[in-house]
């Protein structure tokens, strides 16, 4: 089995948890406390990846230059990563970020689009960069589909392919399945990563069954700090890895603290499975809807579980939050 | 009936039977006033467009530019439209440039003439040789980022294009950095913004979903209605040439006030007013089903902008 790996996101899928308000000083030491917890990997940018600050997606309390700006510095162990979802970041963009010191990324598609990310992909690995494809609402394309859109993404060129239940929707039958898929296709060195929401609260199972059937990169995400209901969180996944006897460089006991002490204070908006946040995952809705969603529901009078459940039906995939106001929109007409 | 003497129009070729080459074709034989369809010209000899552009009577080529010069019916051609992609566009554009009658209206991303949104700036580059028609999801946004300019100074549009996965060809998903920077390019020179964003999403639902797009500006505190009625007269003049544009909700406003401004990479902190326009765009289902508005609209502008031009080569003559 490949070696785990451990991929921290407090600090980019965390950001939709706080409408994206990192400070720097507390970003840069939330990032130097995963680093010495000896976390394999630290993401930071925008929710939505580089280049994410927009009136869609809210606008963030920094630019990504500036969150990444002098951190690389301060790492020891961990690699400094970032993520781009091609129709938002370019490859300018991804460049800028090469400069400030990641050297690894995620390049983020919906599940059946994989094509677009080759020009990103290929840029990357010119970069040497270490490239990540990450296949977004993975629930949305059945396990032998989704597996062609990875051997897409292994043949640009990257170096691991992720199932990524960006609705935290999906099952543990449901990972399974995706995983061996993969496992079918894939060459023997492509490396099989695994991202969860915890929306059914089957964050943590979801990304065992997923290790245990060949994953080896990990997401996950102190205190669950991500959209929705979060990701499977860091530190109860360690505890789990620890008592299963699986090798992995991360100190349990440093990141409960990081969670306690120093995430959980942030989050405003608790991180939690809740009436809402277990809608997304029920009605298979994208994550980062939530705080959107809830926002347009106080603005227009309205349900925020009518507005996730409609545009689950309506299919909206990652990056469409200005259907939210549409929804919203259409349902106050309706009364 | 009124009857069109089809020697009075001006004639055409087209570069690049994909998609888009395919259904301005298809525009400029049902709909057009001024253009009278000439040429179709291609580079693969089994290509679907070249084949319907054979059967319904046009001349073809499949040697590219260069075959297109040696025809006999290039001296009559006064417009090309290039439909071919950024890169093709260079090399038709060396080779078409020393023919001093002959215009060309680009429809890749390479943009080495001015962005043309037909409604905003057409009369700014009416002696223009070559002019590019930006984006389908600039052509969707810019008219309305104009029509907010008009009223008052935008600091800052955003602009979100979806788009059904079927509509998008594999030219469009290779390039797909290109859609981003060249709309957010004309949000800011065309659109006036003094810094433009543009964000492109792929839907895959099945049926396929109609083209959105959704415009966001941040501007000085203007009069709202008069906003709001300029936005509307603009979506009437996009609608003369592309029956299927609407305003999908009320445009939504939301004042972003002076304690609480919003910080804008490139632009600082700003407050001011913060419009929102929801768009719609039903294709006219000539070549791809109504779903496809971003191939209408692309076309729809580019014969719009022809149908002007000849007009001019009229009054030359």
């Amino acid at each position: 089995m490949k070696p785990i790996y451990i991929q921290d996101v407090t600090l980019r899928d965390g950001m939709h948890a706080i409408r994206h308000q990192y400070g720097k000083e507390k970003l840069k030491e939330i990032a130097i406390a995963l680093d010495r917890a000896k976390v394999d990997a630290i993401e930071i940018a925008h929710g939505d990846g580089l280049a994410g600050s927009s009136f869609n997606y809210g606008f963030g309390a920094h630019t990504d230059w500036d969150w990444l700006k002098g951190i690389k510095e301060e790492l020891t162990h961990a690699k400094l990563t970032t993520l781009i979802l091609p129709g938002i970041a370019t490859i300018h963009d991804l460049k800028k970020a090469r400069d400030l010191g990641v050297e690894s990324v995620r390049v983020a598609t919906h599940c059946t689009e994989a094509d677009i990310s080759a020009q990103h992909i290929h840029a990357a690995k010119e970069m040497g960069m270490d490239v990540g494809g990450f296949l977004m609402m993975a629930h949305m394309n059945e396990p032998k589909k989704l597996a062609e859109q990875a051997k897409l993404m292994e043949s640009y060129g990257a170096d691991c392919v992720y199932v990524t239940d960006s609705a935290g929707a999906l099952l543990m039958d449901g990972v399974i399945d995706r995983i061996k898929a993969f496992k079918d296709v894939l060459k023997e060195e492509t490396e099989i990563g695994i991202h969860c929401h915890h929306n059914l609260s089957l964050g943590v199972a979801n990304t065992i069954v997923a290790m245990q059937h060949g994953a080896n990169r990990l997401d996950a995400s102190l205190a669950g700090m991500g959209a929705g209901a979060g990701n499977a969180p860091l530190e109860v996944l360690i505890a789990c890895l620890n008592k299963m006897n699986v090798s992995q460089n991360s100190d349990l006991y440093q990141l409960m603290d990081i969670a306690d002490d120093i995430i959980r204070p942030l989050q405003a908006r608790p991180v939690r499975v809740d009436r809402e946040t277990l809608s997304l995952g029920y009605a298979g809705v994208y994550s980062s809807f939530l705080l959107h969603s809830e926002r347009a529901a106080q603005k227009y009078g309205l349900d925020t579980r009518e507005i996730l459940v409609e545009l689950g039906k309506r299919k909206m995939v990652g990056g469409q939050e200005d259907m939210i106001i549409d929804v919203a929109l259409d349902i106050s007409k309706q009364k | 009936m009124i009857q069109y003497n089809k020697m009075n129009k001006t004639k055409v070729a087209i570069i690049g039977p994909g998609n888009i080459g395919t259904d301005l074709m298809i525009k400029i034989m049902r709909l057009s006033e001024n253009l009278e369809m000439s040429v179709m010209v291609g580079i693969d000899p089994n290509s679907d467009g070249l084949a319907r552009a054979k059967k319904w009577g046009f001349a073809t080529t499949d040697k590219g530019v260069r075959g297109l010069i040696a025809m006999p019916e290039w001296k009559d051609i006064k417009i090309v439209f290039d439909a071919t992609s950024a890169k093709a566009h260079h090399y038709n554009w060396e080779h078409i440039k020393e023919f001093k009658d002959k215009r060309i209206i680009d429809l890749t991303p390479a943009a080495i003439g001015p962005y043309l949104v037909p409604p905003v700036n057409f009369d700014d580059n009416i002696n223009l040789r070559n002019v590019n028609m930006v984006t389908c999801g600039g052509q969707a946004t810019i008219p309305i980022v104009a029509a907010i300019s008009k009223i008052a100074k935008v600091h800052y549009g955003e602009i979100v294009a979806s788009i059904a996965s079927k509509s998008a060809g594999p030219g469009t998903r290779a390039n797909i950095d290109e859609f981003t920077e060249t709309t957010a390019s004309a949000i800011e020179k065309v659109g006036g913004a003094s810094k433009g964003k543009a964000i492109i999403i792929l839907n895959p639902a099945e049926p396929p979903m109609v083209m959105r797009d959704t415009v966001f500006t941040l501007s000085e505190n203007g009069d709202k209605e008069a906003i709001r009625k300029s936005i509307h007269d603009m979506v009437a003049k996009v609608q003369k040439y592309v029956p299927g544009y609407s305003l999908h909700q009320e445009v939504q406003f939301e004042d972003i006030p002076e304690d609480e401004p919003v910080f804008i990479e490139g632009v600082g902190y700003k407050s001011g007013l913060k419009t929102m326009v929801l768009l719609k765009v039903k294709g006219a289902g000539h070549y791809l089903p109504e779903y496809a508005g971003n191939l209408d609209i692309m076309t729809s502008a580019a014969m719009a902008t022809g149908d002007k031009l000849a007009l001019l080569e009229f009054a030359d003559s």
